[in-house]
């Protein structure tokens, strides 16, 4: 019983998904993904391979949805002139229920795996 | 009484077989053609209905621009029709007669004719009886019955009718079987072909008309042809007087050939091909027509035989009256549903495909199979009227103008399921703003409204009893206030029922201080010009600013009104033009990267105080820059100064720009490769380039400041980042490519005109709008220029009446026990009179849960319109091929539902219902159109123009775009003419957009909305050349001739009374190009013949086998 880095991963990413999950609802985009991106490495430097692959496929959907956002100057994601559009709105939303959805599951996740790292190592 | 009517009509069978024809019935009643709209609308075709509606008029009151909006007035005939409805064939004598009277009105086109006329439903009882008892199917017997009381002779009492009928039948009885084939063409197609049937009928009503009646012939030939003679002449008689020469003496011939029995399903495609041939033929009047009617260079599919003759006849007739003819194609149309019931003949040689037509002929017109091989000439002859829903006609003769407010779907399914199995588009597209010439105009302390949706009162709430209404979008039950018990209009009390509000559904309010945000805006005015070297070269500044010096006392505002000036090279120049001063004083600002205003109050002045120091200006700004160099243009920064001049006030910003913008913000860059213009694979650059524009835009929209871009170049623009800063801000894009003030006079023309117009043209000030929709549907995207603020409500710094938008919407809840929705757009607005007003636009349609009678109900223009707005967004988002596909696939989708789904007998070929015949030529159209097209060379930035365009413009000159209206104008007479204001308009028939139907002794005037083309055949006939272009031969046409001389002979007073009268039907001014066979245009004529095979893409028929073979998958 130590505690890590691994476990500091857990338990950092555990506290940074509790504000995911309002950001998602929210819809603060930069933050959301730079949190999320941040976490992701500290995964990928703590080793944890799988919890890292559980977080790749969300952080290359950041990465398209970013690349792919309308032209726009300044950061963001959402463009004003077509997101009152009721699909794209419906979109936005969808993405933000399923995005919750999945932090709330990695927060568990996470929970578990500090405790599990703590407990093994 | 509407929904009963209306369902028992669908549901019922003998009793009630008008049911079937009349589902659409109850819209006919409403037509009441004249009154209140000019327009006819009767999308729908009933065959049956055709007859009574035949109201010429169309051309006329189609053209009237100004709508009168209510007009509680109009007294509409549906008394009799009512009546008629539900009596059976007792009334139906009667109503007979009265039938006469309205159809004189109807102006619609025949196809859609038919359907209104309640007269028409009130005859078919009768025959209904008769028919049943001989045919199987009850439905049938109600078009025959129609006719019998109806037509047989318009004039003669009833008793006279039923057996007058016969009588001429059995003469024809050869006629009938021909008839048959025939007759259902003429319904559905009275467009082109059909026309001269019809005409014939008209013209020779009494005597003629009945011996002919071939179509007739079929069923009872007897009965049924009678009536539909008669009936058209009581619509026309006023007009007849010219149809009266038709009389082709082989007509009735003609018909008796024509007998072939054939398939009737066949006899209905068999109409276009009459036309073909014929569709050129007005000059050939005389020609019995037989010959005509085949289809020389046809694909095979084409060519039936059978029909031809029957056809044949009509064509002859058709050169008469092109005009009349739509409306003469009602009655003809109408034999094809019934079958005689005595015609002994009748049933005995109906093959089994004339069974399945009678199964379908209890179907409304609209629904009526087409064949699309099979019928060629499916294009009307006049403009396409908007359906009329099918509504209870008290309800429909309220409700909005189609012009004003009009669906893709006039009868909304019942679920969102529903709408998916039908694979139409559902929404709404608007003109708001439209000029009207009758508007009621309400002023009241109170403005009543729906506690809890905030829906304005209007004509289609219930009222529960005196003091309580139920709104009519989310059913809650309001109380009358005090007020509005009493009525301004009739000066009584307790008639809340009777306020203007409840009777018309266009309204304005003059809106109280709980509508303002802050005191009315004053008008302001802010031009904004580009004087670079290039700007300068294309001398578009002496004609902005003659322009403006001569309209200024027209610019619309009040004692308040300002304007200012800015013109930008490199610098930005602002020019002081406070009170006191001797002369204009420029201020130059060269510092672009951080903008400010050096006198910021007196750059915006008061018009009225120093108009004459506008006046100086306007007279020296042309020379001012006359000798610049310089070549660079800030626009971005100008455009910049310019918001902050506007942020106080709000306003109208006029941007002039002559190039792209290359220094300081909003830099473009070149994008365009002009070897990728022509390429077959994606156009690139559909997009903005950069968000400045956008975002300032959206900066100006907040301050309610809209830009209006006037973009003058001959070199690329980048109009799609360029357009960002009209788009999101309300204004408008004008577009003069290659603008020159020597080279393109034409162009020059166009600029003022369209400067005149713009300038003074009625504004509205910082606007919003808010579409609401009853319960259970809701709006999802909204197409046009403006800023979309929440879910439902418009943006709009300015709002002018030229602009038009479209919404698309779906169904969220089921709409299960309602039989109609409404729909409320609401425009708030500040005049330049600085009135705070709120025009309010209701309409009202029925729900249906069937897919037979959402097809119905489709409204081919509108959808063909949201489809176009759909595939501009969808290329700039996706792809341009994307969006192509997309509309392809609409049409094949729509189609294999309509096989699918409504179809219960399946018969080979490519089938549509009528009211859809022209899907697929309009969607060829738009594939060929500017915006869409590929494989042609086309500007990146006239691409875009049409695409801005096509969102942008109201339906009816959007429409225009996309299918142009091809006239032959060198035998212009006056036949079927309208008089408007003492002058004579000549009304050529509309013929196909194709190359066979050119002549190269005739002339031709293609009408393509914002441009006129008149091509001058290498033979055309001399006396057109001198009489009407001034020149005595065809080698000494000029090449640059954009004028028709003012020559004092009638042929030229009625070709330039044509073109004046086309052009004063729409705000903008088309330029009109005269184009010979060696002009650098005759390609861009060519182009425009869209039924024709071009490198790159499809012809018609090719398009339609690729449709079928999609669809047969």
């Amino acid at each position: 019983m130590a505690f890590t880095f691994a476990a500091f991963c857990y338990m950092l990413a555990l506290l940074l998904t509790a504000a995911l999950i309002f950001f998602a609802i929210w819809h603060l985009v930069l933050p959301e993904y730079l949190i999320h991106f941040f976490f992701c490495v500290m995964f990928f430097c703590a080793a944890e391979w799988l919890t890292l692959s559980l977080n790749l496929p969300l952080l290359a959907y950041h990465v398209w949805r970013y690349m792919s956002r309308p032209v726009m100057s300044g950061p963001g994601l959402y463009d004003p002139t077509t997101i009152m559009n009721a699909d794209i709105l419906a979109f936005c939303q969808k993405e933000g229920w399923c995005k919750l959805a999945f932090y709330l599951l990695s927060f568990f996740y996470y929970l578990y795996g500090m405790i599990y790292v703590l407990v093994s190592s | 009484m509407s929904t009963a009517g209306f369902n028992s009509q669908n549901g019922t069978g003998t009793g009630q077989t008008y049911a079937n024809g009349p589902s659409q019935n109850p819209v006919a009643p409403q037509q009441l053609p004249g009154v209140g709209y000019g327009m006819a609308h009767q999308p729908t075709y009933n065959p049956m209905q055709a007859k009574a509606p035949p109201p010429p008029a169309h051309p006329g009151l189609y053209p009237s621009g100004p709508y009168q909006p209510v007009t509680p007035v109009c007294s509409y005939q549906p008394g009799p029709p009512h009546t008629s409805y539900p009596a059976a064939s007792g009334q139906s004598l009667l109503t007979r007669p009265l039938m006469g009277g309205p159809p004189s009105r109807t102006p619609p086109q025949s196809a859609s004719p038919g359907p209104r006329v309640p007269a028409a439903h009130a005859t078919p009882p009768p025959p209904a009886v008769s028919s049943s008892g001989y045919y199987t199917n009850p439905q049938h017997p109600m078009a025959p019955a129609w006719q019998y009381n109806a037509a047989p002779q318009p004039m003669g009492p009833p008793a006279t009718i039923s057996t007058p009928p016969r009588g001429p039948v059995a003469g024809h009885v050869n006629p009938a079987s021909s008839s048959t084939g025939p007759p259902p063409s003429t319904a559905y197609s009275p467009a082109p072909p059909p026309p001269p049937h019809v005409s014939h009928n008209v013209t020779q009503p009494p005597g003629p008309g009945m011996s002919r009646s071939p179509q007739h012939g079929y069923t009872q030939p007897g009965t049924a042809p009678p009536p539909m003679t008669p009936m058209a002449p009581h619509a026309y008689q006023p007009n007849r007087a010219p149809y009266g020469p038709p009389p082709t003496g082989p007509p009735p011939p003609t018909m008796k050939p024509a007998p072939l029995p054939i398939g009737l399903p066949m006899a209905t495609n068999a109409t276009p091909p009459p036309p073909r041939a014929d569709g050129v033929p007005p000059p050939q009047p005389g020609t019995p027509g037989l010959h005509l009617g085949h289809y020389p260079s046809l694909p095979p599919g084409y060519q039936n035989t059978g029909y031809q003759n029957a056809s044949a006849p009509h064509n002859a007739t058709s050169p008469m009256h092109p005009a009349m003819q739509h409306a003469t194609q009602p009655y003809t149309q109408a034999p094809p549903p019934y079958q005689q019931p005595h015609g002994g003949p009748g049933p005995a040689q109906l093959s089994p495909s004339l069974a399945a037509m009678s199964l379908q002929s209890t179907t409304p017109e609209a629904l009526r199979v087409v064949n699309l091989l099979q019928e060629r000439n499916l294009l009307p002859p006049t403009p396409i009227p908007a359906p009329t829903p099918c509504l209870q006609q008290d309800l429909q003769k309220i409700n909005c103008h189609p012009e004003v407010f009009r669906s893709t779907l006039t009868s909304i399914p019942q679920t969102q399921s529903l709408l998916n199995k039908a694979k139409m588009p559902l929404g709404l597209l608007l003109h708001p703003f439209k000029d009207l010439s009758q508007l009621p105009v309400v002023t009241s302390s109170t403005i009543v409204r729906c506690r809890s949706c905030r829906t304005y009162i209007n004509p289609f709430v219930s009222f529960l009893d005196q003091r309580r209404w139920k709104c009519n979008l989310c059913f809650r039950v309001n109380d009358v206030p005090e007020e509005f018990m009493y009525n301004p209009v009739s000066r009584s009390y307790g008639e809340p029922h009777k306020r203007p509000e409840v009777q018309n559904a266009t309204i304005e309010f003059i809106a109280p201080s709980e509508y303002m945000l802050r005191p009315p805006q004053p008008a302001v005015y802010l031009f904004i010009l580009d004087v670079s070297h290039n700007a300068v070269e294309t001398g578009y500044l002496t004609v902005f600013c003659q322009s403006l010096l001569d309209n200024i006392n027209a610019l619309p505002g009040d004692s308040r009104t300002k304007v200012g000036f800015i013109t930008f090279d490199s610098t930005i120049h602002f020019y002081n033009l406070q009170e006191g001063l001797s002369q204009p004083q420029m201020l130059i600002v060269s510092d672009i990267e951080d903008i400010f205003l050096p006198t910021p109050d007196s750059l915006l002045v008061n018009l009225n105080e120093c108009k004459e120091l506008v006046q100086d200006l306007l007279k020296s700004l042309p020379t001012l820059f006359e000798k610049t160099m310089e070549t660079q243009s800030a626009l971005g920064s100008a455009l910049q100064a310019a918001y902050k001049l506007l942020l106080p006030t709000g306003g109208r910003m006029s941007i002039f720009q002559t190039q792209l913008p290359n220094l300081g913000v909003g830099t473009l860059q070149s994008r365009e490769d002009p070897n990728q213009r022509a390429a077959a694979k994606d156009v690139q650059h559909l997009s903005p380039a950069t968000d400045f524009y956008k975002k300032l835009a959206l900066d100006c929209s907040g301050q309610q400041v809209a830009v209006d871009l006037f973009l003058l170049s001959s070199q690329y623009c980048d109009l799609a980042s360029l357009g960002c800063i009209s788009r999101y801000s309300a204004g408008s894009v004008y577009y003069y490519p290659s603008y020159h003030h020597q080279h393109t006079p034409a162009q020059v023309e166009c600029f003022q005109k369209d400067l005149k117009r713009y300038l003074t043209r009625k504004i509205g000030f910082e606007a919003v709008m808010r579409i609401r929709c009853t319960k259970g549907l809701s709006i999802h995207t909204f197409h046009g220029n403006f800023f979309v603020r929440s879910t439902d409500l418009l943006s709009l710094p300015n709002v002018n009446p030229d602009a038009g938008f479209a919404v698309q919407m779906s169904i969220e809840e089921n709409l299960d026990d309602m039989q109609v929705v409404s729909f409320q757009a609401a425009l708030l607005y500040t005049s330049s009179k600085g009135e705070r007003r709120i025009r309010v636009h209701t309409l009202c349609l029925p729900v249906v849960n069937s897919l037979s009678d959402i097809f119905a109900g489709a409204d081919v223009q509108a959808i063909t319109g949201l489809l176009a707005c759909m595939a501009v967004d969808r290329s700039a988002t996706a792809s341009l091929s994307d969006a192509r596909d997309a509309m392809t696939n609409a049409a094949i989708d729509s189609l294999t539902s309509y096989r699918q789904s409504v179809l219960t007998i399946q018969q080979p070929g490519l089938l549509a219902p009528a009211c859809l015949r022209l899907f697929p030529l309009f969607i060829l159209a738009l594939l060929k159109q500017k915006a869409f097209r590929t494989g042609t060379s086309t500007r990146l930035d006239d691409r875009l123009f049409a695409m801005c365009q096509l969102k942008y413009q109201p339906l009816v000159y959007a429409m225009l775009m996309i299918h142009p209206a091809l006239y032959r104008v060198d035998d212009l007479s006056d036949e079927g003419a309208l008089n408007i204001s003492e002058r004579t308009v000549p009304q050529p028939r509309v013929l196909q957009l194709s190359v066979e139907k050119l002549s190269r002794e005739a002339a031709f005037l293609m009408d393509a909305g914002t441009v006129m083309y008149l091509w001058i055949g290498r033979n055309c006939h001399p006396n057109f050349l001198t009489q009407v272009l001034g020149v005595p031969s065809y080698a000494t046409v000029p090449d640059n001739l954009y004028l028709l001389p003012e020559l004092d002979t009638p042929e030229s007073q009625r070709t330039r009374a044509f073109v004046g009268w086309l052009r004063d039907q729409r705000p903008f001014f088309p330029s009109l190009q005269v184009i010979r066979d060696e002009s650098q245009l005759k390609p861009t004529f060519m182009q425009n013949m869209i039924e024709d095979r071009t490198e790159s893409a499809l012809s018609y028929y090719e398009f339609l086998l690729h449709l079928q073979q999609q669809i047969s998958k």
